[in-house]
């Protein structure tokens, strides 16, 4: 579970950001749709607590991670956020298995072999687990990533632009993967986007 | 997964990169390594068989070919001088051993070496087997010498005139094994002892028959033997002396009252080393700037590399890895090059002294068989390993100023 309260953010005196009230509770979906330059990724990144509001806060799980040191914001991020970018990017010199690991490394957790495997099998890419990233293509590798996305079981799944670079047909296949996934292990998914295809496909809608 | 392996992935994945700076720091430490060795060894090799003489008298010439033919055994004599006025040193208060050496003939690239009991005694060759020279073309020989040839007891062969195996056979008379040596590790070890007379027998012999022949080719060593004299000759004497006062008195004696000179080994053996110092410095001096440049070499390579892996580097921060984490990875990378680059250089430097050994053993039979790490090559790792790590450690500081959001947005 998600909730964001008068979340404010500023790059610099003329580019100021006040951000809608967001709230997206276990297994529930949120799509948040806006025009370029209004601030998608930023709220994203505050989101994900990669940037720190001006003011404002935000609770992942019940608990208000706004007041907590950059060290403990980390580990909740790494625990409870699983996010999923515009285009996929990989450690390059890694294998496909490899990178779903990572996120099970960093956050200090065992490297679950069969769930990577199992993602893999459910997300349809289990034939290329030892193969490098970039021999994928563009469907496969944001696959990779939402499987990456969901290794540490996370309370809340943010994913930024996750299908602009896909056709329609990939389009199609990763959204809905993504909501069976996080439905699956019962997290909140944030979708920000520009994509009109997606409008459809989400209830609970948020314009920027 | 661990950090080890994503640094080793890193590594493979910009192969050629990783293959250049290990292959300077290769090159760097394998020059200093094997300059090490060389130095070591020879230095060893050469101060073993000065100790305990303290002059060498012989024809006048170049003092340090006089040492290196008389104590070395590796140069072509300075020619002869008389016996009498060898002898005549004993009589000297100051010295307390003469010790004659006569050369000119070898067996198979072995030197024939003629002298007397004393010159095995100063090395403290021990007779392993048979007995030492006693009559008139007798031999006792080095253990390498018996080693090399397959010769045994009662094994008799004709010597060849000169100092390589080329020089013409002294076909009549044959010298006998009688004794062989125990390994020393110094210069008896190759050469065939036998008496000054055996020398004397043998070259009266060739003298009377080859005459004429000698006195067309003064460049011939036996020309130097001035074969006309009935006076008997020596090549060189080893003198130790009673005390440190006759190396002040007696060489200049020596040099200005009769016809031999007289070289100190010490001194002699310091100008050469202080000769090939110059060029071992220059070596030394060019390996340390070819690591200088594998450092360099690391550290624009994990440069490059990192600016093209800003944005894997943020999205492992977003995962939750820590920038020390991080830091440490890219680390490792620099000092997985050096560990690389060292063991390879020290290996490579073992491989180069093996095949200089093998042309220093054609050439003098000598043999540098060391190949144990040195003191100073554990120096040389530490001095690799903190050129990797400050190379790698300049470009990795970046991940401390890296923005994460930043980074991830852009692209």
């Amino acid at each position: 579970m998600i909730v964001s309260k008068n979340l404010q953010f500023s790059y610099s005196s003329q580019k100021h950001f006040h951000f809608p009230d967001i709230s997206c509770g276990n297994k529930e979906t949120l799509l948040i749709l806006g025009q370029s330059g209004k601030g998608k990724t930023t709220l994203l990144h505050l989101l994900a607590l990669l940037l720190r509001p001006e003011s404002g806060e935000i609770f992942i799980a019940e608990n208000n991670v706004t007041t907590l040191t950059s060290s403990q914001i980390t580990n909740v991020r790494a625990k409870n956020i699983g996010i999923i970018y515009q285009r996929a990017h990989f450690a390059g010199s890694l294998s496909v298995m490899d990178n779903i690991l990572l996120p099970n490394y960093f956050a200090g957790q065992k490297q679950d072999k069969e769930k990577a495997q199992y993602l893999a099998e459910q997300l349809g890419f289990a034939d290329h687990l030892a193969k490098k990233t970039n021999q994928l293509s563009q469907g496969e590798q944001q696959r990779v990533s939402i499987a990456r996305s969901l290794m540490n079981n996370p309370n809340v799944i943010l994913a930024d632009e996750p299908t602009s670079s896909l056709d329609d047909n990939n389009c199609q296949k990763v959204i809905e993967l993504l909501k069976k996934q996080s439905a699956l292990i019962g997290a909140s998914l944030v979708v920000v986007t520009h994509d009109q295809r997606l409008k459809d496909e989400f209830s609970n809608q948020v314009f920027l | 997964m661990n950090l080890l392996k994503i640094s080793t992935a890193n590594l493979k994945e910009k192969k050629l990169n990783s293959f250049l700076s290990a292959l300077l720091l290769t090159l760097g430490i394998g020059m200093i390594s094997l300059l090490l060795l060389l130095n070591k060894q020879l230095d060893e090799q050469f101060r073993r068989n000065i100790r305990g003489i303290d002059m060498v008298v012989g024809a006048k010439g170049s003092p340090l070919q006089l040492i290196l033919s008389s104590i070395y055994q590796i140069d072509a004599p300075t020619g002869n001088v008389p016996l009498s006025e060898v002898n005549a040193l004993k009589k000297n208060p100051f010295i307390k051993n003469v010790i004659p050496l006569s050369m000119g003939d070898n067996y198979q690239g072995f030197r024939i070496v003629g002298t007397t009991s004393k010159y095995p005694d100063h090395f403290q060759a021990k007779i392993s087997s048979g007995k030492l020279f006693d009559q008139s073309m007798e031999v006792t020989m080095g253990s390498k010498v018996a080693n090399t040839l397959g010769l045994k007891l009662g094994d008799t062969f004709a010597s060849s005139h000169g100092l390589d195996a080329a020089g013409d056979k002294h076909g009549e008379k044959k010298y006998k094994v009688v004794g062989i040596f125990e390994a020393t590790g110094s210069v008896v070890d190759q050469l065939i002892l036998t008496s000054l007379s055996s020398v004397w027998d043998i070259h009266e012999h060739t003298e009377d028959q080859n005459k004429e022949a000698v006195e067309e080719n003064p460049e011939h060593p036996e020309s130097m033997a001035e074969p006309h004299e009935d006076e008997k000759q020596v090549t060189s004497a080893l003198i130790q002396f009673r005390n440190p006062m006759g190396l002040i008195m007696i060489p200049r004696q020596i040099n200005e009252n009769t016809s031999m000179q007289a070289a100190l080994p010490s001194i002699e053996i310091n100008r050469l080393f202080s000769l090939l110092g110059i060029g071992i410095e220059t070596l030394r001096g060019l390996a340390i700037i070819i690591i200088v440049i594998a450092g360099v070499s690391v550290f624009i390579s994990l440069y490059n590399s990192l600016k093209e892996r800003k944005y894997e580097m943020a999205l492992m921060l977003s995962m939750g890895a820590t920038r020390t984490k991080l830091f440490f990875m890219l680390l490792m990378e620099g000092i997985m090059l050096s560990i690389i680059g060292y063991v390879t250089g020290i290996i490579f430097s073992r491989i180069g002294l093996f095949i200089f050994s093998k042309a220093a053993e054609q050439d003098f039979h000598y043999s540098l068989k060391e190949f144990s790490l040195l003191p100073e090559e554990i120096y040389l790792f530490i001095a690799a390993l903190v050129i990797g790590l400050l190379a790698a450690a300049l470009p990795s500081l970046g991940i401390y100023k890296l923005n994460i959001s930043r980074t991830l947005a852009e692209e």
